[in-house]
């Protein structure tokens, strides 16, 4: 760790982190990609240090971390298995959502569980919603004091362990995206279903599911902020996703980077290490370049969000960068370990299959481009 | 369709066409269920050594088709298409017969290669070690002479059709003291009591079966010494001169395959109202693939056009390992980034594509190997 420019606290709570993931998920980080499983009983001991609540505002019961030294800590824990993290961490953005759109009272009632250990997904993606989220065919109608949610959303993280859901539907398809709403859906609500969990590429020890709303009836009290205002809600909390994912890409690239480097240093070929080789080392030299100059624009983008200054741009800079880097240095880090980096004995095929979420989600970099594009050419 | 090989003769491209209706039609649809369990499926290879796509490179007076590089890549690229481990295992499988030649080994030892594999045999190419990967002559398997046998010892990794060959060419110490002018080659066989070790479990290329294999006290009679003693290093440079050209092959076939995949869905995925293609951003990312593509292809094409004439290879050989190993990762990467949160998914098959590719990067020589292989050269050319 790059321990310059930290405070006192910063560095104790990362050592803490990184004390954690040492101890609890290093030894277990490979059994439950394998199992493609949650490893439910270590992340209940993380829960148990609050390790799910450090953004959230400490007047509810969380950390109340400052977003800077929050995506450190999401970096580190990446280091050792972001599987894991994206377990922890996935009901973030929905609690901002929450923390920006909820009454006190939605955000009291709201809060007590999730810091008691509650999950929560977060529901946008559809089918023919992806990139393009104004497409949400989702809808939410008033009847009532109620209004009835129905619509099919896919890829939630958290999806099957979710006891609530932030759910974005329409409620004025006329409006197109200024017409959509958040809710806050409790998952034992008659009507709401998940698909199985879904198998992918990496990051199989986490939660990825589709999750159906056929006529589920939430109070209308469980709207979060005014009606056709979600659109605002998800731009609002846009730029702390794709902040957070870049920091995930950051640990997980770093992680693959410190294993290449041990091995290159124990790795004997031509008689000598393989480090001292300058064909490796300058491969060494450019994966530790791609990592610190992405680590580098996720602070600077993370201290933009804390100092409430616009930072999408910045933001989109960091997601696009970080994620790249990250797939070129976990790819080059399987190649430095040779064959035994295509066998799932040795961890860097993991962080490869895994790398390659960071430039889909949060806004495929595609996406990112497109932001950072029109904003120049405004 | 990402496109073919112009040049290709009608013959050429009437075999090509055949062996891509067999394995479209008796592998294509079993694909993802064998990627999930790592299983070589013996019945396609049957089918296609029935039609003869087996041992199609050994020469007619041996009772093979003769066919050059050329030909044989033309119908590997339809069989990687389908699944590259696959069509790298039967490549593979029906072995190297021109390391025979090269080696000037004896009629005798040839006809006996021959007929053995024509009747069925599989073939593995047993070089690799745990400490002896990139730095090959590093092995430390050994071969004593005790009268008209040669007692091989030692234990090979990552070999490819190791759990499934009956035929193993060794290199193995015949002189320690003599460095990589010590080593030798030969041509064991399972009853000789060869034994497989462990199964690797691999990120891609599952079709495709890859095992350690022990030789503990293994007998062969002498006549089994392919070639000299103490030249099995130079041959195995020579096969490994002309693999890093023709075993790329089944890489273009995965790029291929991808960039077919990832072009059918931006056809018919919509955001923003219209079809992805139609967004420049996606459309060029598109159109770079294709590129690469193409480069990769009549890189390809022009090298086994250069081998088949007997032409010496030279740089051609490391660079068109690494261009067209770097263009299957970056293709098939790029192609689950065209596909989006589906293309993570196991249900599509790009994810599996990204997985194939990478070994190419590794095998053969690493990259850096070729690129040291390559530097070497380009250091003595005058």
């Amino acid at each position: 760790m790059k321990q310059y420019l930290l405070t006192e606290d910063q560095i104790s709570f990362i050592d803490m982190v990184k004390d954690f993931f040492a101890k609890e998920v290093l030894p277990i980080r490979a059994e439950y990609d394998e199992k493609e499983e949650v490893p439910m009983e270590v992340i209940k001991k993380a829960m148990d240090m609050g390790l799910h609540i450090l953004d959230i505002p400490e007047e509810y019961g969380g950390a109340g971390l400052d977003f800077l030294t929050y995506v450190m800590l999401v970096e580190e824990m990446c280091k050792v298995d972001d599987a894991f993290t994206s377990i922890l961490n996935a009901g973030s953005i929905a609690c901002k959502v929450v923390e920006l759109g909820g009454t006190e009272e939605q955000k009291n009632m709201f809060y007590r569980k999730v810091v008691e250990g509650a999950f929560v997904g977060m529901c946008i993606t559809e089918a023919d919603a992806g990139s393009d989220v104004s497409a949400i065919a989702a809808t939410a109608v008033r009847d009532g004091g109620e209004y009835v949610i129905d619509g099919t959303k896919l890829f939630v993280s958290n999806g099957s362990l979710a006891d609530h859901y932030i759910v974005f539907a329409s409620t004025d398809k006329s409006k197109g995206s200024r017409g959509i709403s958040a809710f806050i859906v409790d998952a034992d609500l008659p009507g709401v279903s998940r698909g199985k969990r879904e198998s992918k590429l990496g990051c199989h020890a986490g939660d990825t599911c589709a999750v159906t709303f056929d006529h589920v009836r939430v109070p209308a009290g469980n709207l979060l902020g005014k009606e056709n205002e979600g659109f605002k809600l998800t731009m609002q909390t846009l730029d702390r996703g794709r902040v957070k994912v870049a920091a995930m890409a950051v640990g997980l690239a770093q992680g693959a980077l410190d294993y290449a480097v041990s091995y290159a240093k124990e790795r004997v070929q031509f008689g000598q290490p393989i480090c001292r080789l300058q064909g490796v080392q300058f491969m060494l030299a450019d994966m530790e370049a791609a990592v610190e100059t992405a680590r580098q624009m996720v602070y600077h983008a993370a201290a933009l969000i804390d100092s409430g200054m616009p930072c999408s741009r910045a933001a989109s800079i960091a997601k696009l960068t970080a994620s790249d880097n990250c797939m070129k240095v976990c790819t080059d880090a399987v190649q430095i370990l040779g064959g035994y980096g295509l066998c799932r004995e040795y961890p860097v095929e993991r962080f490869f299959r895994n790398a390659k979420t960071y430039q889909i989600v949060e806004g495929t970099n595609q996406i990112q481009r497109m932001v950072i594009g029109r904003d120049l050419c405004r | 369709m990402s496109g073919k090989n112009l040049l290709l003769t009608e013959e050429q491209r009437e075999l090509a066409e055949m062996a891509a209706q067999i394995v479209n039609t008796e592998l294509a649809p079993r694909v993802a269920d064998l990627d999930r369990t790592g299983e070589f499926p013996m019945d396609v290879m049957e089918i296609l050594r029935n039609s003869g796509f087996y041992g199609m490179g050994i020469p007619e007076q041996y009772g093979g088709l003769g066919f050059d590089n050329t030909t044989q890549m033309a119908i590997y690229e339809e069989i990687a298409r389908v699944d590259a481990g696959f069509s790298f295992n039967f490549a593979l499988a029906s072995g190297e017969f021109g390391i025979l030649e090269d080696a000037g080994a004896s009629e005798e030892l040839k006809k006996y290669y021959a007929d053995k594999i024509l009747s069925g045999s599989v073939c593995s190419f047993c070089l690799t070690e745990s400490q002896a990967g990139s730095d090959a002559s590093n092995i430390s398997t050994t071969a004593v002479r005790e009268g008209d046998e040669y007692v091989i010892n030692g234990t090979k990794c990552f070999i490819t059709n190791g759990a499934l060959a009956d035929l193993f060419m060794v290199f193995a110490y015949t002189d320690k003291s003599k460095g990589a002018k010590g080593i030798s080659l030969f041509l064991a066989e399972k009853e000789d009591g060869v034994k497989i070790g462990k199964t690797e479990d691999k990120m891609g290329l599952k079709l495709s079966v890859t095992s350690e294999v022990i030789f503990d006290d293994v007998r062969v009679p002498a006549s089994r010494l392919i070639g000299q003693e103490g030249r099995g290093f130079i041959y195995a440079m020579h096969a490994l001169e002309k693999a890093r050209i023709t075993s790329m092959i089944h890489a273009l076939g995965i790029a291929e395959h991808a960039m077919d995949i990832a072009l059918d869905y931006a056809k018919v995925r919509v955001t923003f109202g219209k079809p992805i293609i139609k967004h420049q951003g996606l459309a060029f990312l598109l159109a770079d693939m294709q590129k690469r593509v193409d480069a990769a292809r009549a890189m390809l094409y022009y090298s086994a056009a250069v081998l088949d004439r007997g032409l010496a290879v030279g740089t051609l050989s490391p660079s068109t390992k690494i261009f067209v190993s770097e263009t299957a990762m970056s293709v098939t990467t790029d192609a689950v980034q065209v596909l989006g949160g589906y293309g993570y998914m196991k249900e599509y098959p790009v994810e599996k594509l990204m997985r194939d590719a990478k070994v190419f990067s590794i095998f053969e020589g690493t990259n850096q190997i070729n690129l040291m292989v390559s530097s070497g050269i380009l250091e003595h050319m005058k």
